[in-house]
C-alpha cells in the first residue's frame, strides 16, 4: 500500500527517448505558416465575433412566467420600435436572451436598456430579468482599444525580458513563435464562432504566458547544453534539449489541460469559451516549443551561436 | 539547497500557519463584529448586483464656464463704459468675442478685460483667462486649457462626493464610488438587481433654482422671449411653458436641508426646505418685495412648481408642492440635501447581475475548481509518487495562501479569477515537476539522493523564475488595462504566482528535505 504512494505508478514518457524532432522542421514550419495564413484570412473574413465588451451593445437575460413565446415576444420589441433586437433562448424554455447593438448615443443605449425591459413586462407580464449588460459604443471602443494594448505590450514585454536572459535568437524565436500561436488561437475563435471578449483577450494572454513559460524550459536546457557539449553541432544540441525535457513539456502541459478541462465541461457560457481557447492553446503552444521556435532557433543561431564556441570558448554567461 | 536552519524552517512554517489563520474566516461566519475577520470580496458577477459606469460631460463645463465669462464681460464692459457691438460665444476655441463699438475702443476694451482677467483664478492657481486683439477687429477672452482642465478636475471631484451622498441616502449596502479615467464614474452595488430607481436619481442635475415669473409676457403668443426671460416647460402639463425671469433669485445651494411630509390639510405630500442664512436672507427679501406675485421653483430647466407669495418668508423654510407621490417626494428631498451635480451625468456602461445568475456562476466556478483540482493531485501522485504528493501538500497550501492573500488585500474574486485560480494551480505544480524531472535525470546520471536533490532543485530554480516571470509580467499588462471582471482574472493569476513561489519552491523543498532528514534513503523513488 504504501509502496503506490511512494513510487510513481505510471510514466509518461520513457527514459532517454532520441526523437530526432529537427527532422521534421520543415513539415512543423510548413503547417504553422498554412495554419496562421488560414487564420488570418478567416480573421478578415468572416471575421471575429465580437462580444458586446468591443462591440457594445444590450444583453439581457429573463425569465418568463411559462414557456417563452416568442413570436409574442418579438411583435411586442418590434412595437416598441426595438425590431433590430435578437432573441434566443437560453437552456431552459423559459429562459430568453435578448440582445440589440449599440444605438447612436451611449444615452439611446442606456435607455433601450429600459424600453426592453417595458416590452417585455407588456408582452409577457411577471418576467423577471435576470441580468442586464448594456455598453455604449465609446466605451466599447476604447474597450478593444485597451484589449489591442494589453495584448501588444504584453508581447514586448516577454521579448525585452527573454532578450535580457537569453541571447536575442531566442528571444526572436519565441515572440515569432507566439505570434503564430496567437493567429492560431484566433482562427480558433473564428471558426467556433465564440465571442471574442475581454475575457477572451485575458485567455490569449494566458495562453501566451503558458507558451513562453513552455519556450523558456526547451531554451533554458539549449542554452545549458551549449556551454556542457562544446563541439556538438546545434541541430543535435536542440533534439537532445528537446528529448531532455520532453517529459516535463507533457506532464506540465497535462496538468494544465487537466485543470482547464472541468472550466470547458462545467464552467457555464461564460467560462466554457475561455477554456476552449485554453485547451487549444495548450496544445498549440506545446507543439510550437519543440516544432517552431526550437527550428527558429537553430536558423538563426545555426552559425553564430556555435562559432563563437568552436573559435573560442568564450566563457559561460553566467546565470543571475 | 536542502539544508535549512532552524530560523529559516520556523519562518516557513510560520507563514503557512498564517496563510491558514488568514483563510479559515471564509469558512465561518465572523464570531464577533470587533474581530478583524476578513472574508474573501466576491465580485458582482458571483454575489449579485449592479455595476454602472457614469459619464460626466465635461462640454458642458466647459460651456458653463464660457457663459459665467460672457457674464463678466458684459459686466466688466458695462463698469469701465465702454461699449461693444456684439458679444458672441465662439465654444469651438473656448472664447468669448467681443466687437467693440468703434474701432478705436479697441485699445480701452482690451485693458478693460486685461484687468478682469487678472482677477480671475482657477482652482490650482492656474490662469484662467487670456485676452489678445484679433486681426478682425475683435478682442478674445480665451479660456485656457490648464484651467479647463482643474476645472473639469474639480468638477468630476465634486460629482463623486455628491453621487456618495445620493447613495447614502437611497439605503444601498457597500456601495463602491470611484474615479474611472478623467471624466467616468464607476459605481457598484453589492445586491442591487434593478437599479432603475438609482440610475434615475444619479441621471439628474437636480439644480434648484427660484425666479420670479415675468407676468407681461404669454409663451403661448409665440416668439422668442424678450431678452432677460426665458421659456420654461411646466411638469406634469405637457405643453405648457411659462415665462420667467432668466435671473437666478435663490439658489438650491444655498439650501442645507429638505424633508419629504404631507401637508396637513390637503394631505398631499410635499417636500420641505430649510435655508442657510445667506439663502434664507434673500428668501426673505425677494418674498417681502414681492407679496400676491407668483414665482417658479425651477429644477432642472422644469418649472415644478408656481405658487403666488401670500406673505413673506423670513424664517427661511418653506415648502414645494407639485403633484408628488411619496416616493418622488422622497427622491427629490434626497436629491436636495445631497446638492446638485455640476454636470449631467449619462450611463455609459452597465452590468447588473441577478441573483439566480450570480448563485449559478459560484456553483460553475466551484465545480470546476472541485474537479480540476482533484484531476491534478491525482496526477502528480500518479506519475511523480511520494515527490508528487509532497508537491499536492505544497499544493493545498498554495491554494490556501492564496485565499489568505486575497482575503487580506481585499481583492475582488470574480468568476474569471476562480478560472484564474484554477491555472494557477495547473502551472504551479509546474514547478514541482521541474524539478522532480531534474531530480529524476540527476539520478539516473548516477548522483547520491542528496546530491540529486540539491542539484534537481538548483539547476530547476533559474528556469521557474523564468517562467514564472514572462507570466507575470503578461497578467500585470491584463491588470493595467483590463476592467471589471478580467482584472479579478489577473489578480488571481498575479498573486498565484507569488504563492506558487513560495509553495512550490521553499515549503516543498521544506517537506522534501525533513522526509529525507527522517528516513535517510539509499535510493530516490523516482
Amino acid at each position: 500500500m504504501m509502496q503506490m504512494f511512494l513510487h510513481p505508478i505510471l510514466r509518461l514518457v520513457p527514459d532517454n527517448t532520441k526523437i530526432r524532432f529537427m527532422r521534421g522542421r520543415f513539415l512543423g514550419l510548413m503547417v504553422s505558416a498554412v495554419l496562421s495564413t488560414s487564420s488570418i484570412v478567416l480573421f478578415f473574413y468572416p471575421g471575429l465575433n465580437l462580444g458586446i465588451d468591443f462591440k457594445g451593445g444590450v444583453v439581457i437575460q429573463a425569465e418568463t412566467p411559462g414557456t417563452a413565446d416568442f413570436s409574442h415576444l418579438r411583435a411586442a420589441l418590434a412595437a416598441a420600435g426595438l425590431g433590430g433586437a435578437g432573441l434566443q433562448r437560453l437552456g431552459s424554455p423559459d429562459k430568453v436572451m435578448i440582445s440589440l447593438e449599440a444605438q447612436r448615443t451611449d444615452a439611446a443605449t442606456d435607455a433601450a436598456v429600459q424600453r426592453i425591459g417595458t416590452a417585455l413586462q407588456k408582452a409577457a407580464p411577471g418576467t423577471r430579468i435576470l441580468g442586464t449588460s448594456a455598453i455604449g459604443a465609446s466605451v466599447s471602443a476604447e474597450l478593444f482599444q485597451k484589449g489591442l494594448l494589453a495584448l501588444g505590450l504584453s508581447l514586448l514585454m516577454i521579448l525585452v525580458y527573454i532578450w535580457f536572459r537569453f541571447e536575442w535568437e531566442f528571444a526572436v524565436g519565441a515572440v515569432v513563435t507566439l505570434i503564430l500561436d496567437m493567429t492560431k488561437a484566433i482562427g480558433f475563435l473564428v471558426i467556433t464562432r465564440i465571442q471574442f471578449d475581454l475575457v477572451m483577450v485575458a485567455a490569449i494572454l494566458t495562453i501566451l504566458g503558458y507558451s513562453t513559460n513552455d519556450k523558456v524550459v526547451v531554451y533554458d536546457r539549449v542554452r545549458e547544453n551549449l556551454r556542457k557539449y562544446k563541439s556538438l553541432p546545434l541541430r543535435e544540441l536542440i533534439d537532445l534539449s528537446i528529448n531532455e525535457t520532453l517529459s516535463r513539456t507533457v506532464g506540465t502541459s497535462t496538468t494544465v489541460f487537466l485543470a482547464a478541462l472541468p472550466l470547458a465541461l462545467f464552467g457555464g457560457a461564460s467560462l466554457s469559451g475561455f477554456a476552449w481557447v485554453m485547451l487549444f492553446g495548450i496544445v498549440v503552444g506545446t507543439s510550437s516549443s519543440i516544432f517552431i521556435a526550437a527550428p527558429i532557433l537553430l536558423f538563426l543561431g545555426e552559425h553564430r551561436l556555435r562559432q563563437d564556441a568552436r573559435a573560442a570558448p568564450r566563457p559561460a554567461k553566467s546565470r543571475g | 539547497m536542502m539544508f535549512f536552519t532552524r530560523a529559516k524552517m520556523a519562518l516557513i512554517f510560520g507563514i503557512c500557519a498564517l496563510g491558514i489563520l488568514l483563510s479559515v474566516p471564509n469558512l465561518v461566519s465572523a464570531p464577533a463584529p470587533w474581530m478583524p475577520w476578513r472574508h474573501l470580496r466576491l465580485g458582482l458577477d458571483l454575489q449579485g448586483g449592479s455595476y454602472l459606469l457614469l459619464q460626466m460631460d465635461i462640454d458642458s463645463v466647459v460651456h458653463e464656464q464660457l457663459g459665467n465669462t460672457l457674464d463678466s464681460v458684459r459686466t466688466t464692459l458695462l463698469h469701465a463704459g465702454t461699449g461693444y457691438h456684439s458679444l458672441a460665444l465662439d465654444p469651438a476655441h473656448d472664447r468669448v468675442l467681443v466687437t467693440p463699438r468703434e474701432p478705436a475702443d479697441l485699445d480701452a476694451v482690451q485693458a478693460a478685460l486685461a484687468k478682469m482677467a487678472a482677477g480671475e483664478v482657477a482652482p490650482g492657481g492656474a490662469p484662467e483667462l487670456s485676452v489678445s486683439a484679433l486681426p478682425t477687429g475683435q478682442v478674445a477672452v480665451t479660456l485656457s486649457r490648464p484651467a479647463l482642465e482643474a476645472r473639469a478636475a474639480a468638477a468630476i471631484q465634486q460629482s463623486i462626493e455628491i453621487v456618495r451622498r445620493r447613495l447614502d441616502g437611497t439605503g444601498v449596502v457597500d456601495p463602491q464610488i470611484a474615479q474611472e479615467g478623467a471624466a467616468r464614474i464607476m459605481v457598484q452595488l453589492p445586491g442591487i438587481s434593478d437599479p432603475n430607481r438609482i440610475k434615475q436619481l444619479l441621471g439628474r442635475t437636480a439644480h434648484l433654482t427660484f425666479h420670479l415669473i415675468d407676468q407681461t409676457v404669454n409663451p403661448a403668443s409665440g416668439g422668442p422671449p424678450p431678452p432677460g426671460d426665458e421659456f420654461l416647460p411646466v411638469q406634469g402639463a405637457p405643453g405648457q411653458r411659462l415665462a420667467v425671469f432668466q435671473r437666478v433669485d435663490v439658489d438650491g445651494a444655498n439650501l442645507t436641508d429638505a424633508e419629504a411630509g404631507q401637508d396637513p390639510q390637503t394631505g398631499q405630500w410635499v417636500v420641505n426646505f430649510t435655508f442657510d442664512s445667506v439663502g434664507a436672507q434673500e428668501f426673505g427679501d425677494i418674498t417681502r418685495a414681492n407679496v400676491g406675485r407668483p414665482f417658479a421653483i425651477v429644477l432642472d430647466n422644469q418649472v415644478i412648481s408656481a405658487p403666488v407669495i401670500r406673505e413673506p418668508i423670513l424664517g427661511g423654510r418653506g415648502q414645494i408642492s407639485g403633484n408628488f407621490t411619496a416616493q418622488s417626494a422622497t427622491d427629490l428631498a434626497l436629491l436636495l440635501r445631497a446638492g446638485a451635480l455640476p454636470a449631467p451625468l449619462t450611463v455609459v456602461e452597465q452590468q447588473t447581475v441577478g441573483p439566480e445568475l450570480g448563485a449559478d456562476a459560484i456553483r460553475a466556478g466551484t465545480i470546476s475548481l472541485a474537479v480540476g483540482f482533484v484531476l491534478v493531485i491525482v496526477f502528480m501522485g500518479a506519475f511523480y509518487g511520494l515527490f508528487g504528493w509532497l508537491a499536492n501538500i505544497a499544493l493545498v497550501m498554495n491554494l490556501i495562501i492564496l485565499m489568505a492573500l486575497l482575503s487580506v488585500l481585499q481583492a475582488t474574486l470574480t468568476l474569471p479569477g476562480m478560472a484564474g485560480i484554477l491555472l494557477t494551480l495547473g502551472m504551479a505544480v509546474d514547478a514541482n515537476i521541474l524539478i522532480n524531472e531534474r531530480i529524476r535525470e540527476e539520478t539516473r546520471l548516477g548522483q547520491r539522493p542528496l546530491a540529486a536533490m540539491e542539484t534537481g532543485f538548483k539547476r530547476a530554480y533559474g528556469t521557474i523564475i523564468d517562467s514564472n516571470a514572462t507570466t507575470l509580467l503578461a497578467h500585470v499588462m491584463l491588470f493595467i488595462f483590463g476592467t471589471g471582471p478580467v482584472r479579478g482574472f489577473a489578480i488571481t493569476i498575479t498573486l498565484g504566482i507569488v504563492s506558487t513561489l513560495f509553495t512550490a519552491t521553499l515549503f516543498a523543498r521544506l517537506l522534501m528535505a525533513r522526509w529525507y532528514v527522517a528516513i535517510r534513503p539509499a535510493a530516490l523513488p523516482v
